[in-house]
């Protein structure tokens, strides 16, 4: 059971860290001050969540490693975040659609896990869901904005919603560890999440005027350690700096 | 009681980020005990991010130290989540005073998408006036977003809701 919890931390507190460093990367590069600010600010919550999450995935560990440890030293295949935080920010449509599939999927897995049994995960849910509401709102919004925007902003975000569908199969895949969780009533049933995710993604589309995709999420496998390309670059630039001077402080 | 004097003492520091307001006035202090001699000093943290954690933390040990205690812990809970109902009175008044809007409303049921459906309208900390419109849902630290005063035509920084 244990070994199940210390899982699930890591695949939390993995796909946010990995998607605050992409928001990061924004950091004075984004298309606007307004949103420069959105992305780090965002970028910074999600910090935050992989902080909460590390940390406590060191406290179930059974080996002497700190959050630091965790998210700088480890190979390609421990990572275990979602794959659709990998995607890199080609365009701002992509950003946007990014960070609205995960943050509408956030915010009804933050609200099933502030009943977890497990008394942590709990607490980290209450802490974050704030945070995911407030990502929400400003990326839901966004998706509006673009679809209903002009001609050239619709089309972008339409290719956008349509590439990064493909990941979102990703999302909901149960491997045995977090079934048991599930069973123990510390996480919901990821798979009964989607029906809800869809629901609440296509309340957006139809304000935004924009057309669900027509062909079937594909990937999956990061529970796995299988990840997309992306990831592998990502890494390489992130884990620099503490590989080549292991005992760097701020 | 000798928490009492942890309470005075607590009472003086400052937010590094928002200096006109002490850490009491945020409403981050959860607990203060004791383990011996030594204070036990509970926090929460405001956003989960929030940089000034750690200053937090270093300020009140340097502040336990420099009143003759020793052995501090500022050991950090998560629950119950903070919220901005927590700022104290006397904090949103030295908000406003400093020329941030304080938080307008409870943090209870805010929705969750479209957050152009739910905006209160803000009053300007300058002029009072209501007619203000947001600029930007973010700012320049995780607990403000940016307005701008249709009246007085002033800019002025509001402290989110959470």
């Amino acid at each position: 059971m244990k070994k199940d919890l210390y899982n699930f931390a890591i695949r939390m507190g993995d796909t946010s860290w990995i998607l605050s460093h992409r928001l990061c990367e924004l950091c004075s590069f984004g298309p606007f001050l307004e949103e420069d600010l959105a992305m780090t600010n965002v970028g910074l919550d999600h910090i935050g969540q992989a902080e909460e999450w590390l940390n406590y995935a060191c406290e179930l560990s059974d080996e002497d490693v700190d959050a630091d440890f965790l998210a700088y030293r480890r190979k390609e295949k421990e990572y275990r975040n979602v794959q659709l935080v990998e995607y890199p920010n080609d365009d701002f449509a992509y950003v946007i659609t990014r960070q609205f599939y995960l943050d509408v999927y956030n915010y009804l897995l933050y609200t099933k896990l502030t009943q977890s049994k497990d008394a942590t995960f709990a607490a980290i849910a209450q802490k974050s869901l704030k945070e995911v509401k407030y990502h929400l709102r400003h990326s839901s919004n966004w998706m509006v904005r673009l679809g209903d925007g002009t001609e050239e902003s619709h089309e972008r975000v339409q290719n956008a919603v349509d590439d990064l569908w493909f990941y979102t199969g990703d999302l909901f895949v149960m491997p045995e560890s977090e079934q048991n969780l599930a069973k123990e009533g510390i996480i919901p049933n990821l798979a009964d999440l989607e029906a809800d995710w869809e629901k609440m993604v296509l309340e957006v589309f139809e304000k935004a005027g924009i057309n669900k995709p027509s062909y079937e999420v594909l990937a999956s496998g990061s529970f796995d350690g299988q990840h997309t390309e992306y990831l592998g670059f990502m890494l390489c630039e992130m884990q620099y700096l503490p590989n080549k001077y292991q005992d760097a402080k701020w | 009681m000798k928490e009492t004097r942890i309470w005075e003492i607590l009472a003086e520091i400052p937010d590094p980020e928002i200096p006109v307001l002490t850490i009491l006035d945020l409403g981050i202090v959860r607990k203060v005990a004791f383990e011996g001699e030594a204070p036990i000093i509970t926090i929460t943290p405001t956003y989960s991010g929030c940089p000034a954690m750690q200053r937090f933390e270093s300020d009140i040990k340097e502040a336990m130290t420099k009143n003759g205690y020793e052995g501090t812990e500022v050991p950090m809970v998560y629950d119950p989540a903070w919220t901005t109902d927590w700022i104290t009175e006397e904090g949103r008044r030295k908000l406003k005073e400093y020329g941030i809007a304080p938080p307008e409303e409870s943090s209870a049921d805010k929705k969750a998408l479209f957050y152009e459906d739910d905006i209160v309208n803000v009053t300007c900390p300058r002029c009072n006036s209501k007619n203000t419109k947001l600029e930007s849902q973010f700012g320049s630290t995780a607990c403000k977003a940016l307005y701008k005063c249709n009246d007085c035509l002033e800019p002025f920084e509001y402290f989110k809701c959470l």
